[in-house]
């Protein structure tokens, strides 16, 4: 079959199954409150752990308030982007493994890894997008940066770079449940560690950076979109941020066709 | 295997000692195979305690930080609180909501609530056994942090570490009272988990384990010293490290909400067992 169709088929269903998942979703409206208040008592409490680092004048890692705050920002974003898209299906791939289910969706005439990756869609994520995305406007406002076209423009595509990232991380790690089951807390151990990404990583000892740069590349999930935004980033991190991304999408899809080969089905 | 353990009950009136050796012995098998239990799932828990290293991340920040210098606490304290709050975190982690849960989900809970043992004490041996289990994982991470920051090594007095001791046991009970109060709304909504954030919130931003309390606002600071947050981290591990600490208050912080939650356990349990009519039913 022909690319442009079979994307065109893919982009039909994933509208579907989105449109089905947050009509089901409308059944719990009480959720949305619960959500907006969450993520708003969350984010009071991150910004006044912030502004614990910069008591009288100081700065954290060489980032003035304001600059940290894009850093923050996008994180906010991010994790808003991991519940609404990320732990919803990745933790359903290590249930389908878990449960055998996993069968039914290697036999549907769709790609797996992007059925897997997208089938359900859950909103309570996006307050915490929006706010986030508020949190990035303010920060770069507020520090004086002239927003330039490019300087937006080369920000945006960092972002989608970092997203591109976070994504292979967990869908890496959700994928090898299918050598190891329970997989699950591995995941909390990987949140736990983004968590670095509140504060940019200047801000963190030199070996702890290197770390935060290459095994774990918290770097570019956030430090390097904001340094983005702000027009501060150099060439090289830009490019060693796509390069990344790059490379963690072939790797992820390299390690799904890996998977599958080892792929027994549950209780074989 | 130790037949004496699954004795049934004596019954009719008990003399105060064997009562109290039935206690003792019913605490002991309840220990022995949650922790029999615990130990099938040790790979779960050691990435359990890896997940809790968010303290070890504040002391990578507030070490190099300039407010960290600026407030006049050096990298070895900062290294010493941080370190001492990842211990305590580790053993006053509280789950009871979310086993619960479930097993009001799927059922379990009818053939508990037959048994003639209140439900709680299965679930605070569960707790104890799977601190017991994590007890071999944080020593080896201990010994990792101080090979990795040696200036930090430090041998806290009897007393102090005694103190300590209490204080992190009592926070583990406060914290395990507190969502067992939201764990009873379980017998009201199939989704009283969803409330654990609201618990887990206010623990995040005032339980000290982002920063010392001793970095916060002064205003700030006396409002966290009322609630209940810093006894589960903060309070043991300023014992534990060696910081300033007021200890006559904080124990009494400790026994105020004591006499608040087990009350108010107490008065929800009788309430729900009372409405509880198994799932689907």
């Amino acid at each position: 079959m022909e690319p442009a169709s079979t994307i065109r088929r893919h982009a039909r269903s994933i509208a579907r199954f989105w449109s089905s998942s947050l009509a089901a979703e409308m059944e719990y409206q009480f959720n949305l409150l619960i959500e907006v208040a969450a993520t708003l008592i969350t984010l009071a409490g991150s910004l006044f752990t912030l502004s614990l680092f910069f008591g009288r004048g100081q700065q954290l890692g060489g980032w003035s308030w304001n600059a940290a705050l894009v850093v923050l920002g996008i994180y906010t974003l991010l994790n808003g982007f991991s519940s609404t898209l990320l732990r919803p299906n990745l933790g359903n791939l290590v249930k389908q493994v878990q449960s055998g289910g996993l069968d039914f969706v290697l036999l549907k005439p769709m790609d797996s890894q992007v059925w897997l990756s997208l089938r359900t869609l859950s909103p309570w994520g996006l307050p915490e997008m929006v706010l986030g995305l508020a949190l990035v406007v303010v920060g770069t406002i507020r520090s004086g940066a002239k927003p330039e076209t490019t300087a937006l423009l080369t920000g945006g595509l960092m972002v989608l770079a970092g997203i591109t990232i976070l994504y292979s991380l967990w869908f890496v790690l959700a994928a090898t449940s299918i050598w190891f089951v329970k997989i699950w807390n591995a995941t909390e151990v990987l949140r736990s560690l983004l968590a670095a990404g509140q504060f940019p990583v200047s801000a963190y000892p030199p070996a702890l950076r290197v770390v935060f740069s290459t095994i774990l590349p918290v770097a570019f999930l956030t430090t390097v979109p904001a340094e983005a935004i702000l027009g501060l980033a150099s060439g090289g991190s830009l490019l060693a941020g796509l390069v990344l991304a790059g490379l963690s999408v072939v790797g992820s899809r390299a390690l799904w066709r890996l998977a599958l080969r080892h792929y027994t089905s549950a209780s074989s | 295997m130790n037949q004496r353990l699954f004795r049934p009950f004596p019954r009719g009136r008990q003399s105060g000692r064997s009562a109290l050796a039935s206690a003792l012995r019913i605490a002991r098998a309840l220990f022995i195979s949650q922790y029999a239990l615990m130990l099938e799932f040790r790979a779960e828990i050691l990435l359990w305690a890896l997940s809790g290293v968010m303290p070890l991340l504040m002391f990578s920040l507030w070490s190099s930080a300039p407010a960290g210098a600026a407030a006049g606490i050096s990298p070895q304290a900062f290294a010493r609180y941080f370190l001492a709050a990842f211990v305590v975190r580790q053993f006053t982690v509280v789950w009871v909501v979310y086993a619960f849960e479930e097993d009001n989900l799927l059922g379990r809970l009818s053939p508990l609530l037959l048994q003639p043992l209140p439900l709680v004490w299965r679930y605070a041996a569960a707790h104890l056994a799977e601190q017991a289990t994590r007890l071999p994982f944080v020593m080896a991470m201990v010994a990792l942090f101080f090979l990795a920051v040696p200036e930090a090594v430090w041998i806290p007095s009897p007393a102090r570490l005694l103190l300590a001791l209490l204080a992190a046991h009592l926070g583990f009970w406060l914290n395990f009272l507190l969502q067992h109060a939201i764990t009873m709304l379980c017998f009201w909504s199939e989704r009283a988990s969803a409330l654990e954030r609201f618990l887990f919130m206010p623990y995040l931003f005032l339980s000290g384990m982002l920063a010392p309390l001793d970095l916060y606002p002064e205003a700030v600071r006396r409002f966290a010293l009322l609630t209940p947050f810093p006894s589960m981290l903060y309070v043991p591990a300023q014992l534990a490290s060696g910081g300033a600490i007021d200890a006559l208050a904080a124990f009494r912080t400790v026994a105020l909400w004591l006499a608040v939650l087990i009350p108010l356990n107490l008065l929800l349990w009788r309430a729900g067992v009372r409405r509880y009519a198994a799932m689907g039913g």
